[in-house]
């Protein structure tokens, strides 16, 4: 990824900063992040975690929402990449997959049936604090120091928007925030659920439905998601524009 | 159970070792009001109560750790204003670490009287997951301040386990083993909230229910929640008799 052009990358920096918007969707956010980093990469999957109250790693978003790829993130309950720069504060970087099967037991067999064979994982990072990681699946991508100084200050750049840090004046604020943001996130795999019981879908395609009725009718997501399991058993029509 | 969830290990801990008084009960009552007087003394309240809101509307006080704490706690539904009835409608946190400071335009019969009740900050949190709502934990304190950080994440432990207290009675479980399965209730797997949306469907119920129905059918089982939550997403078993 060292290729990235200087334009490219300052017109990244300004989109993951702007968060001062209207419609400010901490879901969506994420996505946007994951997006725009597995850009970077050639092959890749990005996802994100954030950390609870009581310290545990919950999914939040990626650049693929398909159960692959939440899979690898949710089973980092007991080891992981994730779960490393999130207790370490420090990236980890260029991880061989098919070598790591004693670091991680769990993670890397799976990681490796599900086709990838390096790893990164950045830690989410608010001062001192570390409030989650982001992980990067690829092929055999290699990270250069920039690439990871790159990668970094945009996860860096990311966090100091998505808490608003102006606002954060307490450590519990902080954790108030995180908590609706963990929160908005079960209500999304709550309504995949009513949506695929209710059309015959897997959650997959569910969540596929749900996103595109949300962009088509210029809507947040969490909004979309939380009408949906609110206005049981009325369901709104997706298909609608 | 991960060496992350020493938190949770110790608020069960303590609500586990705080004594039962007479007419406690065995029920989900009795354990809720232990629930609220150990997080009285853990963040060092003068008065914690429970109070659900269900669906239907239906509200009302569920518990609190002092009999003393009940008509402040009461007194929100009959004013219809106060801390719990703004985290519920919220689903977000509520601090007020100094009730002279602005609460009076947000809550403006409830605060004066608050603090006739000699209380000077309070603080509410929602019990839910996702958008399955049961009520709120209020805590009230005699001095203004906030709660420390540490403080702040034992009150969120203490409505976790207020919220797997109430599921275990809808699902009329055991009250109280809840090493088991709170865990998993709580342990955020995507499955067993797709599950929830997927059962409320074929029952036509609340999130809320589908979840007690979920944990019932665990229990009756012996099986794990995340298995339960699992096969129904795969469509391996269903609830109901709808299409599986």
């Amino acid at each position: 990824m060292t290729t990235v052009s200087a334009e490219r990358l300052a017109t990244l920096f300004v989109e993951v900063a702007d968060t001062l918007v209207d419609e400010f969707d901490v879901v969506e956010f994420l996505q946007m992040l994951t997006q725009h980093v597995a850009g970077l990469f050639d092959t890749g999957e990005v996802g994100l975690m954030l950390a609870d109250h009581r310290g545990r790693l919950t999914f939040m978003a990626a650049s693929d929402e398909s159960a692959r790829i939440l899979d690898l993130f949710q089973l980092q309950h007991d080891d992981g990449p994730c779960l490393d720069a999130f207790r370490t504060a420090r990236p980890v970087t260029n991880v061989n997959l098919a070598a790591a099967a004693d670091t991680w037991p769990q993670f890397a067999p799976r990681a490796t049936q599900a086709g990838f064979a390096s790893v990164h994982a950045f830690p989410l990072r608010l001062r001192k604090e570390v409030i989650g990681a982001m992980g990067v699946f690829g092929s055999a991508t290699e990270l250069s120091g920039t690439d990871t100084s790159i990668v970094q200050s945009l996860a860096d750049v990311a966090v100091i928007g998505l808490l608003q840090e102006r606002a954060i004046r307490r450590g519990e604020v902080l954790t108030g925030q995180l908590q609706g943001a963990l929160n908005s996130r079960i209500v999304i795999e709550q309504a995949k659920g009513v949506v695929a019981q209710a059309h015959g879908l897997s959650p997959d395609a569910a969540f596929t439905l749900i996103r595109d009725f949300a962009r088509k009718n210029n809507r947040r997501l969490s909004d979309v998601a939380a009408t949906i399991v609110t206005r049981l058993p009325d369901l709104p029509d997706l298909s609608a524009n | 159970m991960s060496v992350m969830d020493e938190r949770l290990l110790q608020v069960t801990r303590l609500v586990a070792e705080e004594p039962a008084r007479h007419g406690d009960g065995g029920g989900v009552p009795g354990l809720l009001r232990r629930l609220c007087k150990a997080a009285e003394r853990a963040l060092s309240a003068s008065g914690v109560g429970v109070s659900v809101i269900a669906e239907d509307g239906m509200r009302g006080v569920a518990a609190v750790s002092e009999p003393a704490c009940e008509p402040i706690e009461e007194l929100q539904f009959e004013l219809g204003e106060g801390p719990c009835l703004d985290a519920f409608a919220t689903g977000s946190p509520v601090l007020v670490p100094d009730l002279t400071d602005g609460a009076v335009g947000r809550w403006p019969v409830y605060t004066p009287a608050l603090h006739e009740y000699g209380m000077r900050a309070v603080f509410a949190f929602p019990l839910q997951i996702g958008a399955a709502r049961l009520g709120a934990l209020d805590v009230f304190r005699i001095e203004r301040g906030s709660l420390s950080a540490g403080e702040f994440r034992d009150a969120l432990t203490f409505a976790d386990v207020a919220v797997t207290t109430l599921l275990d009675g809808q699902a009329d479980a055991t009250p109280g083993e809840v090493a088991d399965g709170l865990d998993e209730v709580l342990g955020q797997r995507a499955e067993l909230f797709q599950a929830q949306g997927m059962v409320a469907v074929q029952l036509g119920i609340s999130l809320t229910d589908a979840l007690a129905q979920l944990r019932a059918h665990a229990y009756a089982e012996g099986r794990p929640l995340g298995n339960v939550a699992r096969d129904v997403v795969a469509r391996r078993i269903s609830f109901g008799s709808g299409r599986p």
